[in-house]
């Protein structure tokens, strides 16, 4: 379950680049007009709330799946910032991404809970299963692997979220049949 | 009609809860069997999750771990009349797990329906507010004063005393903030209760509101945890709905509205002026105190800035009393602690008992022990900030003064277990990498030192200069505890300290292979 308006996802085609790496339509400098707009109406919603600019983002990210770089400009005019600060807070946040992910994220616990059940084991095994490290994304762009810290699910280690979706005790063939689940339903 | 329960928590739909509940309703349908199904919150037993309870004139009976293939035969038992099932477990509240925790602050998680406003009222929720709203903002105060609670967030300083400067703050606008950032690997009792029980942070807050003056609270929520956003904004919905949340709380004429507000992946936004900056909208820069955010917080107007566990609790001392609440406890730990057993340990999950069980009690007694049979090598106590207490230390009790006495510290009170296969040069220098990704990036200590870290114990590991370079460690640790701004980079070191002294045996790079 991602909250991705797929109506308005980038119209550029979405070719990745070098295999096992990210798109790259979102790190251009422009968006489409369907996107420009979205993000204007964003803006233009949440502006008069109070500290807003991480909402706009958020809103921005479940909108288009990615906070892109075109979107610097337009947010800095509409909340009368400096690019350089709305930059600023973008890169900050773990959670902001610059490009869209694959069609499934899948985020592998790595905190300390996690990898006294061998969640860096789990790692190495994920890596191998999808052919990516972590922070990118199958040449398929079906799946995007990421590491996080701690979902708490500390009591049930390793933890995954996979889609949104919260996994416990994960086991390698577990997670095989988890992805391979996942394939199917894409 | 008979009533059935099986938990919505995060950690029982990671483990097939859902799958359960439908399954159970499926059932149900096909025998035509009139049945009510609550999503309630986890009893905190994660060894029986997912844990199903079936309402009988004795009381709620359990089954559990169920899984959906399990189901037809549950039925076929007489589950819903609480009969025998190789899975039952008798009464809930008879298991000893649960009989002997004492459980003020998680009395209704587990229990209530955490959507509802009526069944909180039902189980006791808004007692707390309607004493509240009986007394003057000063004496709600005192009373928080008199509990001796202090933050459950990880410093551990009085609620009261940090209340009053609000309170005395001279007037306009004021605002309560929570601090659900629970970045802490081996914490998940923000994440139960908020799930579990999300009224009763909602009423802590507004009580605390009511009491300083203020009428606008925020919920800093982290990203990760998005069942937790759904149940807040739901409960949030159903306090507005019942006039509990509003320009008139519950007729008093009194205003407190409230919103959650989500959090982007950063660790450091839970250390509490970066909590603040983010909530601006800002990146999450540590401020430089003074000033205090008591006194100048949220857009510069004074804030309380609490956990979600320190307000949760607010509500039962107000309905039970500051003496009562006082009554639990040691010297001055008082009250009780929701202490989250993790990592590596048979019976994980959430232990709330008054202060002065012993680290071994929880890990023996309650923990059964490590998942994997092997012996506990050592835990790590209160997140990646925390040390790590060797097994020799396992008597000390867990309460704030005790275990700083051991060099140690209590935290968010998350005690992760490892088993003797562990390499703590390994975790050592995960500590370093963690305060490496996650720094602010303020001071040069804690940005480059942790770095530094990483490099120099990889050198370790390596066998270059293993002794030249455990020394430059050493310094290294020390050069950050004493030149970072705020606890990351000031306490980062401490896991890696302890790792050297309890454990330096592991950093020793492994022996060459034999050709
Ligand atoms: C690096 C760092 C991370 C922190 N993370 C949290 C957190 O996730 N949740 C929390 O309640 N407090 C956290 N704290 C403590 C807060 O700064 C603050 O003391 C607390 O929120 C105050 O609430 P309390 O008095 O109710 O504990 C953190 C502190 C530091 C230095
Ligand atoms: S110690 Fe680290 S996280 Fe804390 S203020 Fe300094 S740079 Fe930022
Ligand atoms: S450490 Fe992995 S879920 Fe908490």
């Amino acid at each position: 379950m991602r909250l991705v308006r797929t109506d308005i996802r980038p119209t550029v085609p979405c070719k990745p680049r070098d295999p096992g790496w990210t798109y790259t339509c979102c790190l251009m400098k422009t968006l489409a007009a369907t996107q420009e707009t979205a993000v204007k109406r964003i803006v233009a919603e949440l502006k008069h709330r109070p500290g807003p600019l991480l909402e706009i983002l958020h809103a921005i990210q479940d909108t288009l799946g990615c906070v892109p770089e075109a979107v610097v400009a337009p947010v800095a005019e509409g909340l009368n910032l400096s690019r350089a600060e709305v930059h600023g807070v973008i890169t900050f946040y773990h959670h902001f991404r610059r490009a869209p992910a694959g069609a499934h994220t899948v985020s592998l616990c790595q905190a300390e809970a996690c990898r006294s059940m061998g969640a860096v084991a789990l790692a190495e095994h994920a890596r191998r299963r999808l052919g990516v490290d972590f922070h990118q994304t199958t040449p398929d762009g079906r799946f995007t692997l990421e590491p996080i810290y701690c979902l708490g699910n500390c009591a049930c280690s390793p933890a995954a979220m996979i889609d949104g979706r919260l996994h416990g005790r994960l086991t390698p063939e577990r997670f095989d049949e988890i992805i391979a689940a996942q394939a199917k339903s894409s | 009609m008979s009533t059935v329960y099986v938990p919505r928590d995060a950690g029982a739909q990671s483990l097939g809860a859902d799958e359960v509940a439908r399954a159970i309703a499926a059932e149900a349908k096909r025998r035509a069997l009139p049945l009510t199904l609550v999503r309630n919150g986890s009893r905190g037993h994660y060894a029986l999750e997912p844990l199903v309870e079936v309402v009988t004139p004795a009381g709620r009976v359990a089954y559990g771990p169920v899984t959906p293939a399990d189901v037809p035969a549950l039925f076929e038992a007489g589950f819903l009349e609480g009969q025998a099932h190789a899975l039952a477990h008798g009464l809930t509240e008879e298991i000893p797990w649960f009989k002997g925790q004492q459980r003020l602050t998680f009395a209704r998680v587990g229990i209530v329906d955490p959507a509802s406003v009526a069944d909180y009222i039902r189980q006791g929720g808004y007692a707390g507010l309607t004493r509240a709203l009986a007394m003057d903002g000063a004496a709600v105060v005192a009373a928080i004063l008199e509990s001796g609670l202090r933050g459950r967030g990880g410093a551990a300083f009085p609620t009261g005393i940090k209340w009053k400067t609000v309170h005395d703050a001279p007037g306009g606008q004021k605002y309560v903030t929570c601090n659900a950032d629970e970045g802490d690997s081996g914490t998940f009792a923000d994440r139960m209760l908020m799930e579990g029980d999300p009224l009763s942070l909602i009423e802590g807050m507004t009580i605390a509101g009511i009491a300083v003056g203020a009428t606008q609270g925020y919920i800093y929520l982290r990203a990760e945890y998005p069942h937790a956003h759904r149940a807040l904004n739901t409960a949030i919905a159903a306090a507005y709905q019942a006039g509990y949340l509003g320009a008139d709380v519950a007729g008093s004429g009194r205003r407190f509205e409230l919103e959650v507000r989500l959090g982007a992946g950063a660790y450091i936004c839970g250390e509490e002026t970066s909590m603040l900056e983010s909530l601006e909208g800002r990146r999450g820069e540590v401020r430089v105190r003074p000033p205090l955010p008591a006194i100048k917080g949220l857009f510069g107007r004074p804030t309380i800035v609490n956990n979600v566990i320190t307000l949760a609790t607010v509500p039962w001392i107000l309905a039970h009393g500051a003496k009562a609440y006082a009554d639990y406890g040691t010297g001055k730990s008082r009250g009780t602690l929701p202490i989250q057993l993790a990592g590596n340990i048979k019976n994980g999950g959430l232990v709330e008992r008054a202060f002065g069980l012993s680290l071994r009690e929880l890990l023996y007694d309650y923990g059964g022990g490590s998942a994997t049979g092997r012996p506990i090598r050592t835990v790590q106590i209160g997140g990646p900030l925390g040390a790590y207490v060797p097994a020799s230390q396992f008597d000390v009790a867990v309460d704030y003064e005790a275990l700083s006495a051991i060099g140690a510290l209590l935290g968010h009170g998350g005690i992760v277990a490892f088993d003797d296969t562990v390499d703590m040069a390994r975790m050592a220098r995960y500590a370093m990498e963690f305060c490496a990704l996650e720094s602010c990036g303020k001071c040069t200590p804690c940005r480059i030192g942790s770095t530094r870290g990483v490099e120099v114990i990889d050198q370790i590991l390596a066998g270059i200069e293993g002794e030249r370079n455990l020394h430059l460690l050493e310094e290294l640790c020390e050069t950050m505890v004493q030149g970072s701004l705020c606890g990351l980079g000031g306490m980062a070191p401490f896991p890696v300290q302890s790792a050297l002294k309890y454990f330096r045996e592991d950093f020793r790079a492994p022996p060459k292979q034999a050709q």
